[in-house]
């Protein structure tokens, strides 16, 4: 059978399944701070999905509470039907997760890292060997695999990391800024072999991100998180054309306020919060960075979110050095 | 999605090992990572663990062996310098065992204590780093988590045993090599250690930082080490400090490497219940706080 094949089999039968991922009314505080307010998602097998929003949107917060690091009632998160508070076993089971630090063991060789891994999955003694080397090899560390993680540069510890969440075959990889502090080329090899290895096993992919430009690249459904809570979810295409017709409709308002409403066919949208004129899209066709503008009315240089931490100043100076390197 | 960008890139560090992932036999290979591993469960689950913690222990030491041969110098110190100065003197009465024969035990399970008890900074280092965090991700439940930690410290431990012993013996020291002694010993190192690892990742899910844990480290080490039987006998003690040397398991440690090894009169099976309850109350404590290291 091709791996394409046996992908599919291990895929859950679509629609019909349980959802990868289910949130409902998501809550989680810490102390007084409503780090996650109200969230709700369903990620769909088989499919990448993005989590974008500024720094302090409560996506790391959010991911912590689908691991299990950090506990929730029952009923509001479910792994493919698994209940994240009362078995907690079996989701972790099914999941691999790259956090948002670069965390290999400096100590070891990056074989021995993903080898721990694998004996922590349980992963039989007969087939460890050729598991690790076969997730080595798909993120292309074949050749590094026997030297010392600490002699790793940036992008390949994080693609150590994704060995390290494979090697169980988990159903959902859960990449939480899986290329921050990545230099762009870096970045490009790290979606590369996520790209790669989803399209290979079928897995699911929930990714959490503040470069817009990766999620409007690589996924194929992102939600725009601000403030704890989720502003709008839909494709990537579906957002921008739901806010070119907002934008559209804003300047017929004086005309007939309930032209702005997003039509029915667009993406699902939950309180937008910002004004679409001034600060709505340029005269070119939107990005995403316009889409969370008009919905979270914080702009790129994060005036507003700063309130809560969270900007996109990180954005742009990423941008900045991207186009500098080219 | 969009397509993987065909513009051609420059090449990197951080690229694939032909700038590109290869494409050939990657199927093939994929198919190895679709089939989920069949889970363990029960004791055979946590005895993986250990197994898998212990193995990274080892296989750290096995690249850098600076740290055994720096934690080698202050038990060395205490022994030629200490021991052999006080054998001299005659001033701790240890009846018919030379003092510094006395001392040996006393000397392998305080550098044991004093690996293990700083093994906590290891742990808030994980968690800063991360893989802490991806550790409590996988299937492997907190207390089995710890468990493994804590035989891992055992087994560092015991390889500084070693290395204590070796300089005990060239100091002329005379141990028994009995096999079953020695591996009565190993047990009693491990859970020894055992526990003060699970007191200092008790001690890291209060503080949850490197600094405050180093501070706290210092000031426990030295009064277990001194309220203890590892220097001179309970009975010199002050009564206060005798009740205080009854308390603390690193004298039931002492106690049972001093029959091990030298065959002086000890409570084998009390020192034994002391250190095995003492191991399972500390595992106990360290799990229930590590669930604040995950936050």
């Amino acid at each position: 059978m091709t791996a394409t094949g046996q992908a599919q089999r291990h895929r859950p039968p679509g629609t019909t399944g349980p959802g990868a991922l289910r949130c409902t009314g998501l809550r989680y505080s810490f102390g007084s701070t409503r780090a996650v307010d109200g969230v709700d998602l369903d990620v769909r097998p088989g499919e990448v999905f993005g989590l974008l929003g500024p720094n302090g949107a409560g996506k790391t917060t959010a991911i912590r509470v689908i691991t299990t690091l950090l506990p929730v009632p029952a009923g509001m998160v479910e792994v493919f039907g698994h209940d994240c508070a009362r078995e907690r076993m079996a989701v972790r089971r099914l999941l691999g997760y790259v956090p948002q630090q670069l965390s290999a063991d400096s100590g070891l060789t990056g074989r021995e890292n993903v080898a721990l891994f694998a004996r922590v999955f349980d992963i039989p003694r007969r087939e460890r060997a050729d598991r690790v080397d076969a997730v080595l090899a798909a993120v292309g560390l074949t050749e590094s695999a026997d030297r010392l993680a600490g002699t790793y540069s940036g992008g390949m510890v994080r693609r150590l990391e994704l060995a390290q969440a494979l090697v169980s075959a988990p159903r959902l990889l859960i990449l939480d800024e899986p290329t921050i502090g990545l230099d762009p080329i870096a970045r490009t090899s790290v979606w590369e072999h996520i790209t790669r290895v989803r399209v290979a096993t079928g897995m699911t992919v929930l990714v959490t991100t503040h470069y817009m430009d990766e999620a409007e690249q690589y996924c194929d459904r992102v939600a725009l998180m601000h403030r704890g809570r989720i502003r709008a979810v839909g494709t990537p295409e579906e957002l921008r054309t739901g806010l070119g017709r907002a934008a559209l409709a804003a300047g017929q308002t004086a005309a007939d306020p309930s032209a702005a409403e997003p039509s029915a066919t667009g993406p699902t949208v939950t309180e937008p919060t910002g004004p679409a004129g001034p600060t709505g899209p340029t005269a070119t066709a939107p990005t995403l960075e316009d889409v969370f503008r008009h919905y979270a009315g914080s702009g790129l240089d994060g005036r507003e979110s700063t309130e809560d931490g969270g900007d996109f100043s990180d954005v742009r100076r990423t941008r900045r050095t991207a186009s500098r390197v080219g | 999605m969009s397509a993987v960008p065909a513009a051609p890139r420059p090449a990197s560090a951080d690229r694939g090992p032909a700038g590109t992932v290869p494409a050939d036999s990657a199927s093939d290979r994929a198919s190895l990572l679709l089939v989920p591993p069949q889970p363990r469960r029960g004791w055979r689950m946590v005895v993986n663990r250990m197994l898998a913690m212990c193995l990274v222990e080892l296989q750290k030491l096995r690249h850098d062996r600076t740290e055994l041969y720096t934690r080698a110098v202050q038990p060395a110190l205490w022994l030629l310098i200490f021991g052999e100065t006080f054998t001299r003197l005659r001033a701790i009465p240890t009846g018919d065992v030379p003092y510094l024969d006395y001392l040996a035990p006393g000397i392998i399970a305080q550098s044991a204590m004093f690996i293990a008890i700083f093994y906590g900074i290891m742990i808030i280092w994980e968690r800063d780093s991360g893989v802490l965090t991806k550790l409590l991700v996988t299937p492997t439940p907190r207390s089995a988590l710890v468990t493994g930690k804590a035989f891992a410290a055992g087994v560092k431990a015991l390889i500084q045993a070693v290395v204590v012993l070796l300089i005990a013996a060239a100091l002329g020291v005379s141990l028994s090599w009995n096999p079953l002694d020695l591996a009565g010993v190993a047990v009693v190192v491990v859970l020894g250690s055992a526990f003060f690892s699970c007191l200092s990742v008790s001690i890291a899910g209060i503080v949850l930082t490197r600094d405050r844990l180093m501070g706290i480290g210092q000031a426990i080490t030295m009064p277990l080490f001194f309220a203890s039987n590892a220097l001179y006998p309970v009975a010199l003690m002050p009564g206060w400090l005798q009740a205080v040397s009854k308390g603390n398991p690193l004298s039931y440690e002492v106690d049972a490497l001093r029959g091990l090894l030298l065959g002086t009169p000890a409570h084998l099976g009390l020192d034994l219940a002391v250190l095995v309850f003492a191991a399972l109350a500390g595992i106990g404590a360290a799990s229930a706080l590590m669930g604040r290291l995950a936050r």
